[in-house]
């Protein structure tokens, strides 16, 4: 019978090679970066319970209530919250216009690696398939890094205040999500009914339409609708950079210190993401 | 023997309707938001893009420009990550409090249901809980910070409190999804033994639940790392600030560095959070 | 031990897991149940582990009638009795050492319960726990990286280190290599008759039952269906008690017809029946 160990090992995680110093240095990694950024980022939590603060809090909530419900402000807030939508709609279009081409190429499986690439010859693999894959991942990779209200920034600066630009940012940061997602997606399908309609003798189109897009088409729609659910919230916020919809409301009524109107505000974008949440939770629970 | 009968697909009726609908919203919302896609590919729109991109380069490299991008960056940097702490602080409790299998409901509770007004009580918690979760992560970030800024003044500090409070309803909502979809077997088990509900959290729930808050939290660093950015325009720090000043100011080329300086940063939160992820889940 | 009069169980779908079941458990007995899938058998472990609430009926534990149990005494009456499950139930992330020391959660504080996550509270009970179960060298492993047979072991484990008055076993190797089964249906019972354990086990396999166990009881359909030694237990009971379940009646075939599905690997205990 094997001996009993009589107390525990010192190293509280034997028995998994290459474990033991990780998540020690990762500790000491994470301590130290906390108390740096603690610095960094002027964290007072003193400053929460000061007079001033207090004095600040009050005159917040008191002025909240009660909510400003005065009929023209109601429908010119109504006409925003219609308008952030419409954006949020056309933001995601657009991102889908812009993402899902641009995904396709940046699918290494369909651009030069795998079955149906296996006859190219390598020039034409790397001129034909890998140079145009690293661009689309490239151009993705911009395009979703550079958050929506710096791409809305620059495009109030070059086209004019409005929807319009938020549309844009929109379509070009969420386009830059969604492709990179699609491209994973893809990538991910499952490898073995391609080989086997590839085996049968299918052309790359049958093998990409019958045994990649059906694999693919639920994930695809459903972070799609999600990317709506997100694109609402981004078209609220992105009026504050003057492209429309709630936003632009909210950061007037709080810059005038209208608190009653901030909370109707606050309401309507409550109704309105419960809503979109509701919409999209039903369209993925059908189609998944 | 009776025909079997189809179960109710999703059929041509519904997706023409929801076809249908979903061509609709988009006419309707190309024309309200003035989609000027004729504009945008024609001349005009073109070459006011083109012209202000040529405005943006060279991008602005000088000592005093990169010594802004630099503290801009770690600023931003530390509000991200004091901020999505705040948050995992904030969301732990909340989740205990919106997990109905702890509370009421499910295996832990089927020898002895809690008696009514127990449950009443409970119920009562589990509504708060949601309701606080769901009031912190509607409110957008930038309304948080507003209203942060507003309380105890600019600086990075309501950055950080805005990102802490929003992420916080966000990751509250993620980490009691977890919680309730625990597998049940293990709880049963320990249960059997006669031990507490905290124990049979802590032995059985947490271990199962841990790994999932943690790519949950790291997987919204990313998203707080934009964020963060973005605060600084409504007065809460790091390279939004400066972004926004450079901006008013016409500044473009010191914008364009500021700009890289996100894409950098950015770039780096993504990446250590994949690495992460992938070591510690 | 246990006094079970008219228990019946109804699910909220009106399913009817047990219809009527009364039956005595004297302390130290070893008890066999046996029945086809669907006869009630896994509802009436539950309920007399105390995690299920019969619908009717009164369960009595030592002389207690369960109903009337503080909160408190119920968890006190939980500790006495230790559960084994088909699939083994274990914490798969945790490391055995914790899985077979949780048996001491019904004795400990919550501080204590906390404290030994980080530092395990007495290694030592769960490595002689482990000796005695025969994977001593597993203390440290991660329990999801055991194999099916291992796991069940560490789950004995645990009940050793719980020490109940009662052991119950619901089917413990109905998911475990047939060649193992043997051997730990033997080391369930020995360990219980070394401790004068109350054991009582549900089991799929009528030859291991009937070869181990000085009492049979057999359910159906909730009810019980008989309850005899083993030598009384006839073929055409068994037939009668396994009828319209073709699986178990093909394994009762190949018992009737002499051949043992195990081997001839059975050993019965000094002291009990044949």
């Amino acid at each position: 019978m094997a001996r009993i160990p009589s107390a525990a090992p010192a190293d509280p995680f034997p028995g998994s090679p290459g474990n033991s110093r990780f998540p020690w240095l990762l500790a000491a990694v994470f301590l130290a970066s906390v108390v740096l950024s603690w610095r960094a980022a002027q964290v007072d939590p003193r400053l929460l319970v000061e007079g001033d603060t207090l004095a600040n809090v009050a005159r917040f909530v008191r002025g909240m209530f009660p909510p400003q419900l005065a009929g023209d402000f109601l429908v010119l807030m109504v006409r925003s919250a219609i308008e952030t939508v419409q954006i949020s709609v056309m933001g995601t279009a657009i991102a889908v216009l812009i993402g899902f081409p641009l995904g396709l190429l940046a699918t290494s499986s369909l651009t030069w690696t795998g079955i149906l690439h296996e006859r190219t010859s390598r020039a034409g693999r790397w001129a034909l398939g890998f140079v145009p894959y690293a661009a689309a991942r490239a151009v993705l990779s911009v395009f979703r890094s550079i958050p929506e209200y710096v791409w809305a920034f620059m495009f109030v600066r070059a086209v004019g205040l409005g929807p319009f630009p938020g549309v844009l940012a929109i379509g070009v940061a969420y386009g830059g999500m969604l492709g990179k997602v699609y491209s994973e997606i893809l990538e991910n399908v499952n490898p073995r009914p391609l080989e086997t309609l590839h085996a049968a003798g299918a052309s790359k189109l049958g093998v990409v339409l019958y045994g990649l897009v059906p694999q693919a088409l639920p994930n695809v729609i459903a972070y799609t609708l999600y990317r709506w659910e997100c694109a609402i919230r981004a078209s609220a916020i992105l009026g504050f950079v003057g492209a429309g919809g709630l936003g632009q409301q909210i950061e007037l009524s709080m810059r005038m210190f209208q608190f009653d109107e901030v909370l109707t505000l606050l309401g309507i974008l409550f109704v309105l993401v419960a809503g979109v949440d509701l919409i999209s939770a039903k369209i993925r629970a059908r189609v998944a | 023997m009776a025909p079997v009968a189809t179960t109710a697909r999703p059929g041509r009726a519904w997706t023409l309707w929801v076809g249908g609908g979903f061509v609709a919203l988009l006419v309707w919302s190309a024309d309200a938001t003035r989609m000027d896609l004729a504009s945008l590919g024609s001349g005009e729109a073109l070459r006011q893009i083109t012209l202000y991109v040529a405005k943006l380069f060279p991008p602005d490299l000088s000592r005093a420009t990169l010594r802004e991008a630099g503290l801009g960056a770690v600023e931003t940097f530390a509000i991200s990550l004091i901020g999505s702490l705040f948050a995992v602080m904030l969301a732990l409790p909340l989740a205990l409090l919106a997990t109905r299998t702890l509370l009421y409901r499910g295996i832990l509770f089927e020898a002895r249901p809690p008696g009514l007004g127990v449950r009443a009580g409970r119920l009562a918690l589990y509504g708060v809980g949601k309701g606080t979760l769901n009031l912190l992560r509607t409110i957008p970030e930038i309304v948080w910070a507003l209203i942060f800024v507003f309380m105890v003044g600019l600086g990075p500090f309501p950055g950080v409190l805005a990102l802490g409070v929003h992420t916080g309803g966000v990751l509250g909502k993620l980490f009691g999804e977890v919680l309730e979809d625990v597998d049940a077997a293990p709880l049963e088990a320990l249960q059997a033994t006669g031990a507490s509900r905290f124990t049979i959290l802590v032995y059985g729930v947490l271990p199962q639940a841990l790994p999932q808050f943690v790519s949950y939290a790291l997987y919204r660093w990313e998203v707080n790392i934009r964020a963060a950015a973005m605060m600084g325009f409504v007065g809460a720090g790091g390279l939004g600030q400066r972004i926004y000043v450079a901006i008013s100011l016409f500044y473009e080329r010191e914008l364009m560095t500021l700009i890289l300086a996100i894409y950098l940063i950015v770039t780096l939160v993504d990446a250590l959070s994949a690495y992460l992820r992938a070591r510690l889940v | 031990m246990y006094e079970l009069v008219g228990l019946r169980k109804v699910f909220r779908g009106g399913e009817v897991a047990l219809d009527s079941v009364s039956l005595t458990v004297g302390r130290g007995e070893h008890v066999a149940f046996i029945g086809p899938s669907g006869s009630g058998k896994t509802t009436l472990f539950r309920i007399l582990n105390l995690t299920l609430r019969p619908t009717e009926g009164t369960l009595v534990l030592d002389g207690q009638n369960v109903a009337t149990l503080s909160d408190a005494g119920l968890r006190r009456a939980r500790r006495r009795i230790g559960t084994i499950y088909q699939q083994q139930n274990l914490v798969g992330r945790l490391r055995v050492v914790h899985n077979v020391l949780a048996g001491n959660l019904g004795r400990w504080s919550a501080a204590a319960a906390l404290a030994s996550l980080v530092r395990p509270w007495n290694a030592d009970e769960a490595a002689r726990a482990l000796a005695k179960v025969g994977i001593p060298g597993k203390l440290w492993a991660r329990t999801d990286e055991l194999s099916g047979g291992q796991q069940q072991r560490v789950a004995i484990a645990r009940v050793l280190v719980q020490n109940p008055d009662i052991i119950l076993a619901d089917e413990p190797v109905s998911s475990v290599d047939p060649s193992l089964a043997v051997t730990i249906v033997s080391l369930l019972r020995d360990l219980s008759h070394e401790s004068r354990k109350t054991l009582l086990m549900n089991l799929h396999s009528v030859e291991l039952a009937l070869n181990y166990f000085p009492r049979i009881v057999g359910i159906r359909d909730g009810l019980v269906h008989f309850d005899l030694a083993p030598d009384k237990v006839s073929a055409d009971l068994l037939a009668e008690l396994y009828v319209g379940h073709r699986d178990d009646e093909l394994a009762l075939e190949r018992i009737q017809h002499g051949t043992n599905p195990f081997g001839g690997a059975c050993r019965p205990l000094p002291g009990f029946a044949r």
